[in-house]
């Protein structure tokens, strides 16, 4: 392989434009499994949730699960998608060892849901995704590969599946490309999976987390020289977090650009998401394209839902995130920019939550989107697996409000409280960070302060009120920064008055 | 008491219900004569001695404790190997399959066991249904009671055999071609294929599934009906299974045995004209007609031109989904696995699994299945035999427009010599040139026997429209009344 010079993203950007396209799974929270009753609970003991129809034993017959159907057609309608008012399953054959059939039950021509769109906001601009389908089908099972140093199928002893997830319901989403979008593609390939994910939660089909892959993106990216037609795209899968996605758009278009630049072309071809280094690797080559010979799947009924049960599941839709999102800027008194990060940071949810559990919108967004968010970004993960609940953090800004400890301390609460020592009065107790707020222990520590500054102590009583500072500094630092700093000034103004 | 063997399934039935016989005697006098006559039929790939007498003993107990027993509790049966029996070898005589015990029963015989009816043990067929002759079986063929050295038709000849022999009074068979009513037709016996749909297919090993229906053979019309009525019904574990109430075929049956047909009128497919069929077939099939018509019966002419290209079509639609269904067999997860050497790859033993297990038709229809659903290809094969599957069903709306049931010979040709259709496909699919039509449409037919040809049997095939199974029931009952049965010659 020839090695080329990789060009900055600005540079790969001013020559050449990106045109994107995702494709998502949803893992579907039903009880059940696509086919069969087993129950879809993960983390299950390895093939404790099978039966005759999810094994593939012979004989057994596949039953639609109406419930999956349900929420495949209400997140076509949230998509803005027609709903088909006749589609079909079909099998896509090939052999594969966690796919118990050797086809999987999947739709190919004649999805259930088509021809959709949904609204993202970057950089305070609204960017259309249009949706080309969104339909339904069956998970694999997984295989685990023993007995090699890598984990890899390569050099392992003893190759183990697990049927827990093979029929569990998937749900394909896929866009439209995406061009126009310039140098800002990683962020609306991010913004779309952000926002499909938001809507998905808002839904209440799946529990849409990508670190346990119930949620798994695959990004499509091609570059094209300005005016030129789009050029050969590559599909890069193993995307499992927001982050991932932005950066895998990134690598892809500056290793793209560097190879055309070098004057090579892009192979059509599936990559792979590193994400250690971040970057993308070919995946294993397949020796000739395969052909899956899709046909109908005889063993089910076509699907022909009724469109009055379509109209009454679109009257039933919930209030989706971007409406949402429009509505708790007004009740918050936030602006445009400021939502934008709140939604950026995935903190929507969160301070809704705080501010129902009692803090202000303010106190609620300050510890979200400030230290909370800090550390979530220093340990890379989502806001919502911090560790503080909104529920603490509500009552973390109660103690503020209540003066019992000031933003200083209230910080050590907050260290406690995630380093799971208890609730914020729990820990405030413990720890004893209380606010010194006793005037008589205060007094005593103001006066020995204006006796150890008597240059000072003079300023004051000569009307210079600003240098009371320099005392309430010093009190501050007697107390163990314990005390609340207005008492102690106005504590320190009365004595010199 | 004469030996119950020869007796009817209503005629066990009433004696183990008013307590004249024991279903344990029954079930006893059947496995003696299975152990009498096996060696020389080879009807069944497995004899289930030991639940068939505890079966038999449950039934007697059930009885003695004063319960309500149902229309066939007590009578023996033998089961097609295609359909899963719960801790019962299950092979569909295939070697990748050898071996294996399901851990569930397929409906259809969750319904026989609760019916009180009494498992003898499962027969053989054709490799995975596939074949007119029982020679593709991967445990040698079965052998016709008419004449041993001839074959007793396939898929389903053991399930015909059986019955033929008087090893069993009833058998459960699998039509997807003709499967159970070519059989039929060549041992002497009856074999309805149910509308697609009336019957599960829940638990039946997969070759064809928009085509497969499990279905009903017996002796005499309305045993079969009675067997009928047990099995079919709406079955919510098939979403493919028709939630319609199932039409009396017991009483249709009952009603054609008085002999009466006025009124009815029957439709003669006029491209079924007799080409390629053996002269004494097509003598047999209008000494029939005659006897219907003296039964009050019209007979009208009516034209299904589409007909013609229905073994093509078949041909195209069934192997590219048997290539879909017998994917799972790979040795993963059950069943046979070859080369598993802790060194082969995975695709390696897979393939090596498949090679092992497989027999040559089976192999055969895999390519050819897998040839007619490859992408640049499906349009012309597979496609195109759907489109002629819609215009095939039209033929047969249209001619129900006009008669009640449509009629032909079962199959063009009498049981013909083991090794003589074998060499090549063509010859031996010509088998079921009368019966494909069918299954490509859906609806029911029935082969009922209706003479004799160089002394070996001739079957007289009743095709209805779909879900009025009940006509051609009565249609066949009042032949078999006018005709009457026909028993080879002693083993
Ligand atoms: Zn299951």
């Amino acid at each position: 392989m020839t090695t080329f010079a990789l060009p900055s993203y600005d540079e790969a950007t001013s020559r050449y434009e990106p045109v994107i396209g995702l494709e998502t799974h949803v893992e579907l929270g039903t009880n059940t499994k696509m086919f069969c009753g087993c129950p879809t609970e993960f983390g299950a003991e390895p093939n404790t949730q099978v039966c005759p129809v999810c094994l593939a034993l012979p004989g057994a017959l596949p039953v639609a699960n109406r419930a999956a159907i349900e929420a495949t057609i209400r997140i076509g309608l949230a998509l803005n998608c027609s709903i088909a008012e006749w589609c079909r399953f079909a099998r896509k054959n090939y052999f594969y060892p966690d796919m118990p059939k050797n086809f999987q039950t999947s739709q190919y021509d004649e999805p259930l849901c088509v021809d959709g769109y949904v609204d993202v906001e970057v950089d305070g601009e609204t960017v259309r995704i249009g949706i080309e389908r969104v339909h339904l089908e069956e998970d694999t099972g997984k295989t685990l590969h023993v007995g090699g140093a890598t984990g890899r199928i390569h050099g392992a002893t003893e190759s183990l599946v697990d049927y827990n997830r093979a029929g569990i319901p998937l749900v394909e989403i896929v866009t439209k490309p995406v061009p126009g979008i310039g140098a800002k593609a990683p962020e609306v390939a991010k913004a779309y999976v952000a926002e499909l994910r938001d809507i998905l939660r808002s839904l209440n089909v799946s529990d849409v987390r990508m670190e346990q892959g119930s949620l798994r993106c695959d990004v499509n990216t091609s570059l094209n020289l300005p005016g030129a037609e789009w050029g050969t795209r590559t599909e890069t899968k193993n995307v499992n977090s927001l982050r991932s996605v932005e950066r895998a758009v990134r690598s892809e278009i500056i290793r793209q650009a560097g190879l055309l630049d070098a004057g090579g072309s892009i192979l059509q071809e599936t990559r792979h998401f590193q994400e250690d280094t971040g970057d993308t690797r070919p995946g294993r080559s397949k020796e000739t394209a395969t052909d899956y010979r899709y046909f109908p799947e005889p063993d089910l009924v076509p699907m022909a839902p009724d469109p009055a049960w379509v109209a009454e599941l679109k009257a039933a839709l919930p209030e989706l995130p971007r409406v949402k999102r429009a509505r708790l800027r007004e009740e918050w008194g936030v602006s445009e920019l400021d939502m934008q990060s709140i939604v950026n940071a995935g903190a929507v949810e969160l301070i809704e939550q705080t501010i129902a559990a009692g803090a202000s919108a303010a106190g609620a967004r300050k510890w979200w989107l400030g230290e909370l968010a800090r550390r979530a970004n220093e340990s890379g993960q989502e806001l919502s697996m911090v560790g503080a609940t909104p529920a603490q953090v509500a009552e973390l800004q109660g103690l503020v409000d209540a003066g019992k400890i000031n933003d200083k301390l209230a910080r050590s609460v907050l260290e406690g409280v995630l380093a799971g020592e208890g609730d914020p009065a729990a820990v405030m107790a413990a720890r004893g960070l209380e606010v010194v707020s006793d005037t008589g222990a205060l007094t005593a520590a103001v006066d020995d302060a204006i006796a150890a500054n008597p240059d000072i102590a003079a300023k004051i009583r000569d009307g210079k009120v600003a240098a009371a500072g320099a005392l309430v500094g010093a009190v501050m630092k007697a107390t163990r920064g314990q005390a609340d700093a207005k008492t102690v000034r106005d504590l320190i103004l009365e004595r010199l008055s | 008491m004469t030996d119950v063997t020869s007796l009817t399934a209503a005629q066990i039935a009433g004696l183990v219900a008013s307590g004249e016989a024991s279903a344990a005697e029954v079930t006893r006098a059947h496995l003696d004569r299975i152990a009498a006559v096996d060696d020389r039929v080879h009807a069944f790939l497995h004899v289930d001695t030991q639940g068939a007498v505890q079966a038999a003993e449950a039934v007697d107990r059930r009885r003695a404790a004063g319960e309500e027993l149902g229309p066939l509790a007590g009578v023996p049966i033998a089961v097609k190997d295609v359909l899963t029996t719960r801790g019962v070898p299950t092979t569909a005589a295939s070697k990748i399959l050898e071996g294996w015990r399901p851990p569930y029963d397929s409906t259809v015989v969750e319904r026989l066991r609760a019916a009180g009816t009494v498992m003898l043990g499962k027969t053989n067929m054709d490799e995975f249904a596939m074949g007119s002759s029982t020679e593709y079986s991967a445990y040698g063929p079965t052998n016709n009671p008419w004449d041993l050295g001839r074959i007793p038709g396939g898929s389903g000849g053991g399930s015909a055999a059986a019955l033929a022999a008087y090893e069993a009074p009833l058998a459960i068979g699998t039509d997807t071609g003709g499967s159970i009513r070519q059989p039929g037709a060549v041992t002497g016996t009856v074999g309805a294929k149910p509308t697609y749909g009336g019957t599960s297919r829940y638990g039946l090993i997969a070759f064809s599934s928009s085509l497969d229906t499990p279905g009903p053979c017996a002796r005499t019309v309305e045993d079969t009906a009675l067997l009928h009525s047990v099995i079919a019904g709406h079955d919510p574990r098939d979403s493919t299974s028709i939630p319609q109430p199932v039409p009396d075929v017991v009483a249709a049956a009952r009603l054609g045995a008085t002999g009466d047909l006025t009124g009815v009128r029957l439709g003669i497919v006029s491209e079924f004209n007799g080409e390629g069929a053996e002269p004494g077939v097509m003598a047999a099939f209008r000494e029939s007609i005659e006897a219907l018509t003296k039964l009050g019966a019209e007979v009208v002419e009516v034209s299904c031109p589409n007909f013609q290209y229905a073994l093509p079509a078949y041909y195209l639609i069934a192997p590219s989904e048997a290539s879909s269904n017998l994917a799972r067999f790979d040795g993963v997860r059950y069943g046979l696995r070859a080369g598993d050497d802790g060194q082969r790859s995975l695709e390696e033993v897979m393939s090596m699994t498949r090679e092992a297990g497989f027999g040559a038709e089976v192999k055969r229809r895999i390519i050819i299945g897998t040839y007619a659903l490859s992408s640049g290809y499906y349009d012309a094969y597979y496609g195109q035999a759907q489109k002629v599957r819609t215009l095939i069903t039209r033929d047969f709306e249209s001619a129900f427009e006009r008669v009640d049931v449509l009629v032909s010979p079962t199959t063009p040709f009498v049981a013909f010599p083991f090794g003589s259709r074998t060499a090549d496909p063509y010859q031996m699919y010509l088998s079921d040139l009368y019966t494909i039509p069918t299954n490509l449409y859906g609806g029911p037919a029935i082969s009922v026997p209706c003479g004799l040809s160089e002394g070996l049997p001739v079957g007289f095939q009743i095709m209805a429209p779909t879900m009025a199974d009940d006509r051609m029931y009565r249609v066949g009952a009042a032949l078999e009344s006018a005709v009457g049965t026909f028993t080879p010659p002693a083993l």
